[in-house]
């Protein structure tokens, strides 16, 4: 028999419905995974085992009944910003020690409505700040790719590194993320997976832990194109109890893959162009643009001359947001409390001792720009930028552009603990430079594995859209992915 | 912000000094709790005097991951004071963040508008006196703004001999901050804005009004220049509840200041508390300790935008407000517009009044209402609210009146029975004899009694004929006041006679 780990969720789903295997014995594959490859991946901060055995045997009796759903039977992983009833939600920091709420955010009820089980929840960035996953209060998480020949543990990327290393690895049929500056797409371009941010709006944030409000979007990582378009569809919706989340019917994603590109106008912007990129990196973007044009694509050179300005536009308004977003993580109702002589040194105490490194960075960032006499001069401009970045996303799509390819990232996967990028954290934050833009804009943007560079590690593409166009980076993705073909690494752990 | 100073110095308002005259400026900042189900962002009820924590939902609580959802009744009522006010409605207006930590504020910012608040200019008429004259001054005063903005919670410090406890059931509560432009010129104008505003908003069931349950708190704003200087420094006055309080803390921090500015030193802008028990002012923090509340627009809400229809609905629907109801009052019903501000200025007394007014004489009504029933009241320190005598209870007495069943003098007495012990008018009058005699046979017979008894009175009324009510008195009292005034006048005049 076939490790039913290696099955996609659309392979696992056909077995499933056919009867050739159940959901408890899909489940059960995949607890024995995790037990045995987590100590060393450290995807995983929970894992819910009993709850896991009992949402399957409740799958396999709807099956039985035929009254299967979507996502019947299929073991997901659940970043640990996600709200989850009852089970261990603390955005992998400290402060939410011991945080158990008692209710369910939109997205992963949506997924439960529709059948999936939960594996467990996902190590990730201290509230999905940090682009290594070596943030978290957790510790980091290894990356099942090395390169070649080396036995050097790298990062998974950030923030949604648990959930990019365990769909990698198999340890998860597909993971659940959040994207805020490229917590999604990064992660799936260091680990050969599939990730889609969704257009800012199309998921819910009710429950889900907020780092930058505007910017936040939950989105999957999968194995393959398709499973990617089967989990957004159960993600997302609309829902009155956020009312940034948008009043539109979610199509069906799915029906997009194996669509024709012939025609479609791809954009090539010439900012994303960076100094210093690697070699490997521009071979990849050629490589897909030759896919895309062999396909009947047409390729079109576009600007979008705001570019440079996005990295550090971000960096103040993420931040900003972020340091009112943190303020309730003060000891007095929930979490971490650290006692002191009076409230100002328990929240003092509190918060020195609940956040790390990065997130009080952010925080000091935050509250720097956004105090008297700075306001303008930072927060203010940057929203200006902010403008400025979405109206030359506009100016390309209403000049004729259908979808725009980048690469996803500026490198491959690097190493856990790297002197150069832990001595300068500007330098992390480069990671994000090409996909900063896309959550500054409010656009979908999705990271498909275009190959491997020169050390024989995953690169990844990005494709970036129109709002609400989902479909058209699905399919177009889809086209990649049938061009570049699927990477898996190799097991080690 | 540059501000406009509307006034006109007016001498009667100073405040002599040691050197010389000065002048009072007041703005007031009052936060009025929405009459309202639910709160502004959370579905959690706003009953008044629950449980602790009784009415808290997830996202008054602020747990990771909630968001806010406006309350579309709190945003109507904000446009009906709004519109109450005579105010710019404005059809798109943002919500922000305003940090800073408490432990009664759970998501360690208050949701506010800053820039651009739901409603901006208005203004309000006040009535200020009366002055030795009896006579009345209406006075402008301009509204700079009104917002919406979410209420904190409590914190209790003496439930635990070294802890607080905090009740959250007013976080999130919404309450609309009504910020008066510094129109004000005395604590007997600031007095008057309050009640007015107050009664505006009771008028317009957009607040209760009730300063001791905290529904409605004002920040003064006070300094105090030389008549026809610019504007001194200002220090506010946080959380004042109640309009007399109001009038002292203005009293007491004008003098302060005076004090401190003819001994040659200079006021320090800072945020004072009134302590209402020694009836003074005290520095809660300076300037320089004020916080910087980093204000942003709140990226978990969109805009707030609604269109010109939303308002015309509103204000088609909207009640008739005091200085309409006035108006009315003096133009319908024909009262004196001393008797008219009386009864608008409660919307509870007007309402009072009308029911009473209603199908009868609305001077009768009136006067029963201004002159008994409000006497009454003052007399026993109870509220309309409370009044012993209802409606219908004090029409019916007017009717007795009216159809002569009784005359006006034994009606107090039908009163004072009602207020003491209740019933209905009608059996009252039945059951106790108080029935005016109308009989002309019987009042004839008393008014010649009387004649007989006093021949030198009836000598000096044939000279000075308006002696004659000497002899309708003492007829009344004959009869116990049952005699029929009219009746008993016109068989004095006639029996003395007397030309009518």
């Amino acid at each position: 028999m076939t490790d039913l780990t290696s099955l996609t969720i659309a392979e696992a789903r056909a077995k499933l419905s056919a009867k050739e295997i159940t959901a408890v014995e899909l489940t059960d594959a995949y607890l024995g995974a995790i037990e045995a490859a987590n100590e060393t991946i450290n995807a995983y901060v929970a894992v819910t085992p009993e709850k896991a055995r009992e949402m399957a045997k409740a799958s396999d009796a709807r099956i039985a009944a035929g009254n299967a759903a979507a996502l019947e039977g299929i073991p997901l992983g659940i970043k640990d910003l996600f709200g989850t009833e009852g089970i261990h939600t603390q955005a992998c920091s400290h402060i939410l020690d011991g945080f158990e709420p008692r209710y369910e955010s939109t997205v992963t009820q949506n997924l439960w409505n529709d059948g999936a089980v939960m594996l467990g929840k996902l190590n990730m960035d201290e509230f999905a700040m940090g682009s290594s996953n070596e943030t978290s209060y957790y510790g980091p998480v290894k990356n099942p790719w090395r390169a070649k020949g080396s036995n050097l543990d790298l990062v998974p990327g950030g923030s949604s590194g648990g959930s990019a290393a365990a769909v990698a690895a198999r340890l998860c049929a597909g993971a659940t993320a959040t994207d805020t500056g490229g917590s999604i797409r990064q992660p799936a371009a260091f680990t050969g997976t599939v990730g889609i941010k969704p257009t800012y709006g199309r998921c819910s944030r009710w429950g889900v832990v907020a780092f930058a409000s505007s910017l936040d979007q939950a989105g999957p990582i999968a194995r393959d194109v398709r499973d990617a378009a089967i989990l957004l569809k159960s993600m997302a919706s609309i829902d009155p109890k956020d009312t940034t989340s948008v009043d539109l019917p979610v199509p069906d994603y799915e029906a997009a893959i194996g669509q024709s590109i012939k025609g479609m106008r791809i954009g090539i912007p010439k900012e994303y162009r960076v100094d210093g990129m690697p070699e490997d990196i521009e071979a990849l973007w050629q490589q897909g643009i030759a896919w895309l044009r062999d396909a009947g694509a047409e390729i079109v050179d576009i600007s979008l001359p705001h570019t440079k300005y996005a990295l550090p536009a971000y960096y103040i308004v993420a931040p900003a947001e972020a340091s009112s977003n943190l303020a309730r993580y003060d000891g007095v109702r929930y979490g971490l409390r650290v006692d002191g002589k009076d409230i100002i040194d328990m929240y003092e105490k509190t918060r020195a001792a609940g956040f790390g490194q990065e997130v009080k960075r952010r925080i000091m960032i935050g509250t720097y720009v956004l105090s008297a006499g700075y306001y303008d001069a930072y927060y203010l401009r940057a929203q200006k930028v902010r403008t400025l970045i979405k109206r030359d996303f506009e100016l390309a799509f209403q000049a004729g552009v259908d979808a725009i390819l980048t690469p996803a990232t500026p490198s491959s996967a690097f190493g856990i603990a790297d002197e150069d990028l832990a001595s300068d954290p500007v330098k992390m934050y480069l990671n994000d430079i090409f996909t900063v833009t896309v959550n500054m804009a409010g656009l979908p943007g999705i990271a498909v594995p275009g190959g491997l560079d020169r050390k024989g590690l995953p690169l990844g593409l990005q494709l970036i859209g129109k709002p609400f166009e989902e479909e058209t980076l699905f399919k177009t993705a889809h086209v990649i992915e049938q061009a570049a073909g699927r990477f898996t690494a190799s097991k080690w752990w | 912000m540059s501000i406009v100073d509307v006034r006109t110095p007016d001498p009667k308002r100073f405040i002599p000094g040691a050197t010389g005259d000065w002048e009072v400026i007041i703005g007031m900042e009052v936060h009025a709790q929405v009459l309202s189900n639910s709160k502004l962002f959370s579905s959690a009820s706003t009953e008044f005097g629950s449980e602790p924590n009784a009415n808290v939902s997830l996202v008054d609580a602020a747990m990771p991951g909630m968001l806010p959802v406006i309350n579309e009744e709190c945003v109507k009522q904000a446009v009906r004071t709004g519109l109450g006010l005579k105010a710019k409605i404005n059809n798109r207006s943002i919500f922000d963040r305003k940090n800073y930590f408490y432990p009664d504020l759970p998501q360690g910012y208050q949701i506010s508008q800053y820039k651009d608040p739901i409603v901006g200019e208005g203004k309000i008429i006040i009535s200020v006196g009366p002055d030795r004259q009896g006579q009345f001054e209406d006075v402008e005063i301009g509204i700079e703004r009104l917002h919406l903005e979410q209420d904190a919670g409590k914190s209790m410090h003496d439930q635990h001999p070294a802890m607080s406890y905090v009740d959250l059931n007013r976080s999130g509560v919404a309450l609309m901050e009504i910020v008066s432009k510094p129109d004000l010129r005395s604590s007997d104008e600031a007095k008057a804005y309050l009640t007015k505003l107050r009664s505006i908003l009771r008028y317009l069931g957009t607040c209760d009004g009730n300063m001791d349950e905290g529904s409605m708190r004002a920040d003064v704003n006070v300094s105090v220049r030389r008549p026809g200087e610019a504007f001194g420094t200002r220090c506010e006055i946080k959380n004042v509840n109640s309009i007399r309080f109001v009038g002292q803390s203005i009293e007491y921090e004008a003098r302060r200041q005076i004090a401190i500015l003819e001994d040659g030193g200079a006021i320090d802008q800072e945020t004072r508390l009134f302590d209402a028990n020694k009836g003074e002012t005290r520095s809660m923090r300076s300037k320089e300790e004020a916080h910087d509340y980093r204000y942003f627009p709140d990226p978990d809400l969109l805009p707030l935008e609604f269109d010109d229809a939303f308002v015309e609905a509103l204000k088609a629907d909207l009640p008739e407000l005091p200085d309409d109801k006035k108006e009315r009052f003096v133009r319908d019903l024909g009262l004196s517009v001393y008797d008219a501000s009386v009864l608008v200025s409660e919307k509870a007394i007007a309402d009072y009044f009308e029911a009473v007014a209603e199908g009868r004489d609305g001077k009768a009504a009136a006067n029963w209402v201004i002159n008994d029933l409000l006497g009454a009241l003052n007399k026993a320190g109870k509220t309309i609210e409370e009044t012993p005598v209802s409606p219908a209870q004090l029409g019916g007495i007017i009717d007795l009146i009216k159809d002569g069943t009784i005359s006006g003098k034994l009606a107090k007495d039908v009163f004072e029975i009602l207020w003491n012990e209740g019933g209905d008018p009608a059996e009252i009058v039945e059951s106790r004899g108080m029935k005016q005699v109308t009989d002309t046979g019987a009042i004839e017979k008393a008014v010649d009694e009387i004649i007989a008894a006093n021949p030198d009175q009836v000598e000096k009324a044939k000279a000075k004929p308006s002696l004659a009510g000497w002899f309708v008195g003492q007829v009344m009292k004959a009869t116990g006041g049952k005699a029929n005034p009219q009746a008993v006048q016109a068989l004095v005049k006639s029996k003395l006679g007397i030309e009518e």
